[in-house]
């Protein structure tokens, strides 16, 4: 490398639980990403480093990494933004076990999807009629506020009660609970809620906003945490929920 | 936690705040009054109202303090669910005993 202004030291997780940090030396360009950074360590140093990428763009919520400490979509954050001194360091991302260098294993993530009920439960045929919803009701803005989740695992990723009690369902799939629950097509709405309250469910919550913080969508999980905890203690005061 | 917890911390912590505002007014008024525990000690001796004020704030905040410690206990401290709830609840009982031993000593005649 010529010039120290021109190279980038970029330190990759290698390896792993029991691994550690190598440090490459990477050819700074104009707008570059981080994956860019990782996929160019990838095909012109060392061919062995798994990361998981898809799109490339800012939809497949893929590409998530832990970068400087930060959780981040890999692909939308330029290296200028994030680069300390010209170092940057990046890992899998935390939370997770990881599978190997920066590839983290995401199973408990998902799996905590289908434990909040993170499945839309229709309720009608393909012969009834379809449902009218004006996006105008306060139901459907609840909704349209939180649905543009990617799944990417960012906001698990910072989420420091996930850190803390690993059976909390996290910011994603309570999200995801409280959208499907503002749904009026939706017929599981007890069910969700019932489970969404249970130990492990939303009331463990700190509302630290480390997730909203983070959220590469700009989606807001503690809000709608808050919600599904409103929803929850009236549920409960009615009688409707026995934990 | 879930919600019966989280309702019963909430609920708790909610009726605490106006009372330890009373509790902060009374200290208040016994040192610009300057009053001597001989003082104090006539005005609650015997009386029902700050028997039974006191004595709520003890059981709320045994209540409060032990679901408090509970969660404490699992998210730093790692434990068990269950275990938590065993060694909270013995904090809970143990604060109960020791606050209400305390209004008592200033409370019965």
């Amino acid at each position: 490398m010529s010039n120290a202004s021109d190279v980038l030291q970029v330190s990759l997780w290698r390896g792993g639980a029991e691994g550690g940090f190598k440090t490459y030396e990477v050819p700074l360009r104009p707008n570059q990403t981080i994956l860019d950074i990782v996929t160019w360590v990838q095909r012109n140093l060392d061919a062995t480093l798994s990361y998981r990428f898809a799109c490339r763009v800012g939809m497949c919520g893929s590409c998530a990494m832990m970068v400087n400490g930060h959780p981040r979509w890999t692909c939308r954050t330029h290296v200028a933004k994030v680069a300390q001194k010209g170092v940057v360091e990046i890992a899998p991302l935390a939370n997770m076990p990881i599978i190997k260098d920066l590839a983290a294993d995401m199973r408990q993530f998902f799996d905590k999807w289908v434990v909040a009920h993170g499945a839309f439960a229709g309720s009608k045929t393909r012969a009834d009629e379809i449902e009218l919803i004006k996006p105008a009701e306060p139901a459907r803005v609840a909704v349209d506020a939180a649905i543009e989740c990617i799944n990417c695992g960012i906001c698990y990723a910072a989420c420091d009660t996930v850190r803390w009690n690993p059976e909390y369902l996290g910011p994603a799939a309570l999200n995801r609970a409280w959208s499907l629950n503002n749904d009026v097509r939706d017929a599981d709405h007890a069910g969700r809620l019932a489970a969404v309250s249970a130990d492990g469910g939303c009331h463990n919550c700190h509302s630290h906003q480390s997730c909203q913080a983070h959220c590469p969508q700009s989606l807001n999980p503690t809000r709608s945490i808050a919600g599904l905890k409103r929803l929850s203690t009236q549920a409960y005061l009615r009688g409707d929920l026995k934990p | 936690m879930n919600v019966r917890f989280y309702i019963w911390q909430r609920a708790t912590a909610a009726v605490m705040l106006p009372m330890i505002l009373v509790h902060l007014v009374v200290i208040f008024y016994a040192m610009n009054h300057q009053l001597t525990a001989a003082d104090i000690l006539s005005r609650t001796q015997g009386s029902i109202a700050w028997g039974l004020f006191y004595g709520l704030f003890v059981v709320l905040a045994s209540i409060h303090a032990s679901i408090g410690v509970s969660n404490i206990l699992r998210e730093w401290g790692h434990m068990k669910a269950r275990l938590a709830e065993m060694a909270a609840s013995a904090l809970g009982v143990t604060l109960l005993v020791l606050g209400l031993r305390a209004v008592a000593a200033v409370v019965l005649p």
